[in-house]
């Protein structure tokens, strides 16, 4: 589904990302993971297309997308949550998702024709409502949902696209244990029908959820595989994971 | 829309249909000019308060529409308005098209200074230039013709008549908008204006909706300077100016971003207040400073009624239950222009065309 090829970025003197090369296919859970400063962000932001790799390819089904942007990708498949949440604030959980499946049958030429009136977009936002589990919630304003809600919503904004890859950027971040475990078990459905690419700092939350490990130090790959293999790894250890795991 | 704003629609539409029958020829003609300004502010409102995109340089399509009227059109035979409206809106969608193109690239402060750019340019052409009779203008000096075949189905030169013909166009106009931002399209534009980003990480082409709205809106601004046109039997280079992009914006923010409805309810209250505070009747000598007055009425409005006068219900809603009426305004999904961008928005220009 989603190859990357020694994908470097460069912001001035800082190499963010130095020749970084994985896949993910359907069905498959990859989680990257690093310390802050490591380039996950600047990494899941290539591949949504928001920032422009200094060099490297970005494959999709074997269709070289490196030079497309944001909006050609989710066209093409690709739907990505943000660490910041990044929603429609303003509007209803229905029309935040109903927006986003109408970019599937945009229909902008339609003037006088209402919004509301378009079943399959409406049946398309409701689906992913029901898999983000934010049923009930349809009527209320975005911004009034709880903290967990929203990261809920963010997942459907993107579900709602009809994505075949999923870029989750930091899907836990500031959630409590509660909220967390419940979005947890929502990604790990979402597993089967989705090429999924995550981005965590947290490894305990994510371990579980792993197919694929992929350890990302100072921009580079330090180590990527099987997630127990990688967490017996002593590079690993010594670089990232510290002596809690080890002690284990 | 809802029942009760049917009501108020038809109401509106009856008074004003009913408004010449007092047979003041002045004030016939004067929400005559009222009307056409109203589309006029509804075509901004669209950029403005739908869009985000806070435009100054509006008057350069209502000013070009006027000339091509005068320039498409004989100078002694009237032409038909099936050929000079298609010519004179289609001048402006093209115009709209290419600057468009460019000024779509900036935004907020440089967005405001490249569309005042391009409008000042189109200023100079018509001021410098022998294209259009220079600084002094030209006439129109005939009506165009609205007839099929020999049957005349509208005379123009009657200002009844005509009257009647720019307050349907003005209702008309409002309820297709209205239908319109309901639509796909409308909807997608109110997503673009309060999350760009995610617009687009959602798959949406933003630019070419933002060209789109931008042509739409620029082509209805040339309808309305089509119609002042032949109001005036008369353009000049004024109605290109800069001024009259900022009176535009003035009308927008008197009545409250983003509703449409408030672009009329300001240009009502923009033209027949300025009228009042030119009235030495009632001010005296003090009326010369008339554009005084109009700031300080702009600055009270944008201080004290942030969402303009059509948020005023709301606002005295809100003052008498505090709880319910908090609960549905954030409740609409539809834009207010009483975001945090829309205000600032609203602070800037109007701080520029008090200085006109």
């Amino acid at each position: 589904m989603l190859e990357v090829r020694s994908l470097t970025r460069r912001f001035g003197g800082l190499l963010a990302n130095d020749d970084v090369s994985l896949r993910v296919a359907v069905g498959e859970i990859h989680v990257v993971i690093g310390p802050n400063g490591a380039g996950k962000s600047t990494l899941i932001n290539m591949l949504s297309g928001d920032l422009a790799p200094t060099s490297g390819q970005i494959l999709l089904d074997g269709q070289d997308v490196t030079a497309l942007p944001p909006e050609r990708r989710s066209l093409l498949g690709v739907g990505r949550s943000y660490q910041k949440t990044n929603i429609f604030r303003g509007f209803t959980v229905r029309e935040n998702c109903r927006l986003a499946a109408q970019s599937r049958a945009p229909h902008p030429w339609r003037l006088l024709r209402g919004a509301d009136r378009y079943l399959d977009t409406n049946r398309l936002a409701q689906q992913a409502i029901a898999q983000a589990e934010l049923t009930g919630r349809e009527e209320r304003i975005a911004g009034t949902l709880s903290h967990g809600e929203q990261r809920q919503l963010e997942i459907a904004l993107s579900l709602a696209t009809r994505p075949k890859l999923l870029l989750l950027d930091e899907p836990l971040a500031g959630m409590g244990a509660e909220e967390s475990q419940r979005m947890v078990e929502l990604i790990r459905k979402l597993r089967e029908a989705h090429a999924i690419l995550l981005v965590e700092h947290d490894v305990d939350a994510v371990f579980a959820l792993a197919d694929t490990l992929t350890v990302m130090v100072e921009g580079r790959i330090l180590a990527s595989g099987v997630p127990t293999e990688i967490r017996r790894n002593p590079e690993v250890q010594a670089a990232y994971l510290g002596e809690e795991l080890a002690g284990e | 829309m809802n029942r009760n704003q049917w009501i108020v629609l038809v109401l509106v539409a009856l008074l004003l249909a009913a408004f010449p029958m007092t047979g003041s020829t002045f004030y016939t003609q004067l929400i005559t000019k009222t009307m056409i300004l109203a589309i006029f502010a509804m075509s901004l409102d669209l950029l403005v308060g739908y869009t985000g995109l806070v435009s100054l340089g509006h008057a350069a399509f209502y000013g070009l529409a006027g000339y091509t009227l005068a320039l498409v059109q004989p100078k002694y035979d009237p032409m038909s308005i099936f050929i000079t409206l298609p010519a004179a809106l289609a001048a402006c969608a093209l115009f709209a098209l290419v600057t468009g193109w460019l000024v779509l690239r900036t935004r907020g402060i440089y967005f405001i200074m490249a569309t005042l750019a391009f409008a000042q340019m189109a200023y100079f052409v018509f001021h410098d230039t022998g294209l259009g009779g220079g600084s002094d203008g030209i006439y129109v000096n005939n009506k165009p013709v609205v007839g099929v075949g020999g049957t005349k189905l509208l005379d123009l030169d009657d200002r009844a008549q005509f009257y009647y013909l720019v307050l349907v166009t003005m209702l008309v106009t409002y309820l297709l908008l209205r239908r319109m931002l309901d639509s796909n399209f409308g909807r997608a534009l109110a997503g673009i204006r309060v999350n760009e980003h995610r617009m687009r990480a959602i798959g949406f082409p933003v630019a070419r909706y933002q060209l789109g709205i931008y042509v739409l809106s620029g082509t209805l601004a040339g309808l309305s300077g089509y119609f002042a046109a032949l109001q005036f039997g008369f353009v000049n280079p004024e109605i290109l100016s800069w001024h009259h992009s900022g009176a535009a914006l003035m009308m927008v923010i008197l009545g409250g971003m983003g509703t449409l409805h408030g672009s009329i309810v300001g240009a009502f209250v923009f033209v027949l207040v300025e009228d009042l505070f030119k009235d030495q009747g009632v001010f005296g000598a003090f009326a010369k400073h008339w554009q005084l007055m109009m700031g300080a009425l702009v600055v009270l409005v944008a201080v004290f009624l942030p969402r303009g006068l059509a948020g005023l219900g709301a606002v005295l809603r809100r003052r008498r239950a505090p709880e319910t009426a908090a609960v549905t305004t954030t409740a609409s999904p539809a834009p207010t222009g009483a975001t945090p961008t829309g205000r600032a928005s609203a602070a800037g220009p109007s701080t520029d065309a008090r200085d006109a």
